[in-house]
C-alpha cells in the first residue's frame, strides 16, 4: 500500500494556538497518512513544537480542528488525547530525576495493544537493560533520548509526535536513533517529527510539511527532496 | 539519677512527651508535604481536617456505638472522601491561579469548618476514652510509661514509613514523583492527573484524620484542636523543607523532642523554640532541611 492509498490517520485544520496573548499558530493545516513518517520542518519559532504540543492537548489556548482516526480531539485533556492513541516525546525529553529507569519506562499506561513489549524495548536499547535502577536523569543525553522514545513505544499509541530527537546528541546515536523509527516504522506505527537535521530527516521521512510563521505553507515527497535538497535547506536558513 | 543537674525521669518523660508531640507532627506535616509537593497548595484547612478526624471519631462513638479501632480505619476514609470532594469541587480550580489564592480559599475554608463544628458542639471539649486495650502502662521504674503514648508514637511511625513506602516504591508513587516535576507531561503521557490530584488531596486529608483520631483520648476533642496544632505544623513544613517527605517526618519528631527538652530546661520557651528553631533554619537553609533545588 502505497501512503497517497493509506488511511488519514490525523488532520489538522486551521489550527491557532495562543501563549497568553500571543499567537504563535495562525491556521496550520495538514494530514498525516497511517503508516507514514511526515517531518514538520521550518525555522526555529515558526511554530512546529507548538502544532505537536497543539495535538497533544498541551497548549493553553486552541482553536480550529485536530482529527484524529475522525474523532476531534481539540478540547479533549492531555490524558484522554493519550488514550486515543498519541504519544508525544518531548523536546525536553521530560526524563524523571526522582524516578528510576524502569520507573520512567513503566510510567505511561498502556493505551491499547500492540505495543513494544520491555524486552524489545530493551532489544532496541540495551543501554537502558543495564542502567534499570539508576537515577533517570543519570543517564547521558543519549540514552534518555531512547528511554524518551521507549516509554511511548510501550504505550501501543499508533501515532508518536517526536520532537527533535537528534538534539544535542552524537552522530552515533542519532544514526542509531534513525535506525529505530526505521523498525517503529516497519511495525506499522505513524511518526509526526519535528527535525532541524536535514540528514536525519531526509533518512526517515516519506513526506515533510514546512511550517512558516504559524502556517504549513507547502509540503514535499520524500521524491522531490531528494531530487533537489535544496528545497528543504532553503526554507531552514535565514 | 540526675543528669545536667536534672532528675533521669523528668528528663525522660519529657522526651517521651516530646515523641508524642512529634508523633502528630510528622504524620500532619507528612500530609501537607505530600499535598504541597503535588498539588503545590499550602493546605490551610489541614488543622480542620485533624479536628475533623478526631470529631468524626467521637460521633461515631456517640451516635453509631463504633468504638476506637472501626473510627481508626473509618474516620480517615470518611474525611478523606470529604476532602476529594472539597477537592473536586474548589481546590481545583486553583490549581492554575497564583498561590495567594489557594492560600486564602484554604484559610477561609478552615475557618469556615471550625465555626461550623464550634457552633454545633460549642467550644467546649469532649472527652473520648482510651481503648481498653491500651489502658494502663508500662512501668519504667522511675515513671509510668501509658501504654497509649507508646501506641501513638509506633502508630505514626508506622504510618510514616508506609506512606514513604507507597511515594518511593509503588507504581502509584512513581506517578505522584513525576507529577511533582513536571504534571503537564505526565498527563501527556496519559496518566490521569486530575484524578491522581484528588487522590492525593484525600490521602494527605486521611493522614491528618487518622492523627485526629489518635489525638482524640489525649486531647479533649474540640473545634479548636486543629488552629493550636496547625500553626506549629506549618513551622514543622518550613524546617523540614516544602514538599520533602523525609524532611517533615525527621523534623517533626526532632522538633517533638525538642519541644519537651525545652520543657526541662527552659520551660518559659518550650512553646517558642519551633518558631526559633524555624527563623534559624530559614536564615542558614532558605529552603528547609530537606527542601530541594538550590
Amino acid at each position: 500500500m502505497t501512503a497517497s492509498a493509506a488511511k488519514v490517520l490525523l488532520q489538522v485544520q486551521d489550527l491557532m494556538a495562543w501563549y497568553g496573548e500571543s499567537q504563535a499558530l495562525h491556521g496550520a493545516g495538514f494530514d498525516v497518512r497511517e503508516g507514514e513518517v511526515v517531518t514538520l520542518v521550518g525555522r526555529n519559532g515558526a511554530g512546529k513544537t507548538t502544532i505537536l504540543k497543539s495535538i497533544m492537548g498541551l497548549m493553553p489556548r486552541v482553536a480550529g480542528s485536530i482529527r484524529y482516526q475522525g474523532r476531534e480531539t481539540l478540547a479533549l485533556r492531555p490524558d484522554q488525547i493519550a488514550a486515543c492513541g498519541i504519544a508525544l516525546c518531548p523536546e525536553e525529553r521530560a526524563i524523571f530525576g526522582s524516578l528510576s529507569v524502569w520507573e520512567n519506562l513503566m510510567l505511561p499506561p498502556v493505551v491499547a495493544p500492540g505495543g513494544f513489549s520491555v524486552d524489545e524495548i530493551m532489544q532496541l536499547f540495551p543501554n537502558l537493560a543495564e542502567r534499570r535502577d539508576a537515577g533517570g536523569t543519570t543517564l547521558s543525553g543519549g540514552e534518555q533520548q531512547m528511554l524518551a522514545i521507549g516509554r511511548i513505544l510501550r504505550t501501543g499509541a499508533r501515532l508518536l509526535l517526536l520532537d527533535e530527537p537528534s538534539e544535542g546528541l552524537a552522530p552515533v546515536i542519532v544514526q542509531h536513533i534513525a535506525q529505530t523509527i526505521r523498525q517503529i516504522k516497519a511495525r506499522g506505527f505513524t511518526v509526526l517529527l519535528v527535525e532541524q537535521n536535514v540528514n536525519f530527516s531526509r533518512a526517515i521521512s516519506d513526506r515533510y510539511c514546512v511550517v512558516e510563521m504559524g502556517r504549513v505553507i507547502c509540503h514535499y515527497t520524500r521524491a522531490e527532496i531528494e531530487s533537489d535538497p535544496a528545497r528543504l535547506t532553503q526554507h531552514l536558513t535565514v | 539519677m540526675i543528669i545536667f543537674g536534672m532528675p533521669l525521669a523528668l528528663v525522660v518523660s519529657q522526651l517521651l512527651l516530646g515523641m508524642i508531640n512529634g508523633a502528630f507532627y510528622a504524620t500532619l506535616s507528612l500530609g501537607l508535604a505530600v499535598i504541597f509537593g503535588t498539588l503545590g497548595i499550602i493546605n490551610f484547612v489541614h488543622g480542620a481536617l485533624f479536628m475533623m478526624g478526631a470529631y468524626v471519631s467521637w460521633m461515631l462513638l456517640q451516635w453509631v456505638g463504633l468504638g476506637y479501632w472501626p473510627a481508626l480505619i473509618l474516620s480517615p476514609l470518611i474525611v478523606g472522601l470529604l476532602a476529594a470532594l472539597l477537592e473536586k469541587v474548589v481546590i481545583s480550580r486553583l490549581y492554575k491561579l497564583d498561590h495567594v489564592y489557594a492560600f486564602l480559599l484554604t484559610f477561609g475554608v478552615a475557618m469556615m469548618i471550625e465555626a461550623l463544628f464550634r457552633n454545633i458542639f460549642g467550644s467546649a471539649g469532649r472527652p473520648y476514652a482510651v481503648p481498653d486495650l491500651l489502658r494502663g502502662g508500662v512501668d519504667l521504674d522511675f515513671m509510668i510509661l501509658p501504654l497509649y503514648r507508646l501506641w501513638v508514637v509506633v502508630a505514626s511511625l508506622v504510618l510514616c514509613v508506609a506512606t514513604w513506602y507507597a511515594i518511593e516504591k509503588t507504581s502509584l508513587g512513581a506517578k505522584l514523583r513525576a507529577a511533582t516535576e513536571n504534571a503537564a507531561i505526565v498527563q501527556a503521557l496519559g496518566v490521569n492527573v486530575p484524578r491522581l490530584m484528588t487522590l492525593t488531596y484525600a490521602g494527605g486529608a486521611a493522614l491528618a484524620a487518622f492523627a485526629g483520631v489518635l489525638a482524640a483520648p489525649i486531647y479533649s476533642v474540640s473545634a479548636h484542636m486543629g488552629t493550636d496544632v496547625v500553626i506549629v505544623v506549618f513551622a514543622v513544613v518550613v524546617i523540614g523543607g516544602m514538599g520533602s517527605i523525609k524532611g517533615s517526618v525527621i523534623a517533626g519528631f526532632a522538633l517533638g523532642v525538642i519541644e519537651g527538652l525545652t520543657r526541662v530546661v527552659y520551660p518559659e520557651s518550650s512553646s517558642t523554640v519551633i518558631f526559633l528553631v524555624m527563623a534559624i533554619v530559614l536564615l542558614i537553609r532558605p529552603r528547609g532541611l530537606f527542601g530541594r533545588g538550590a
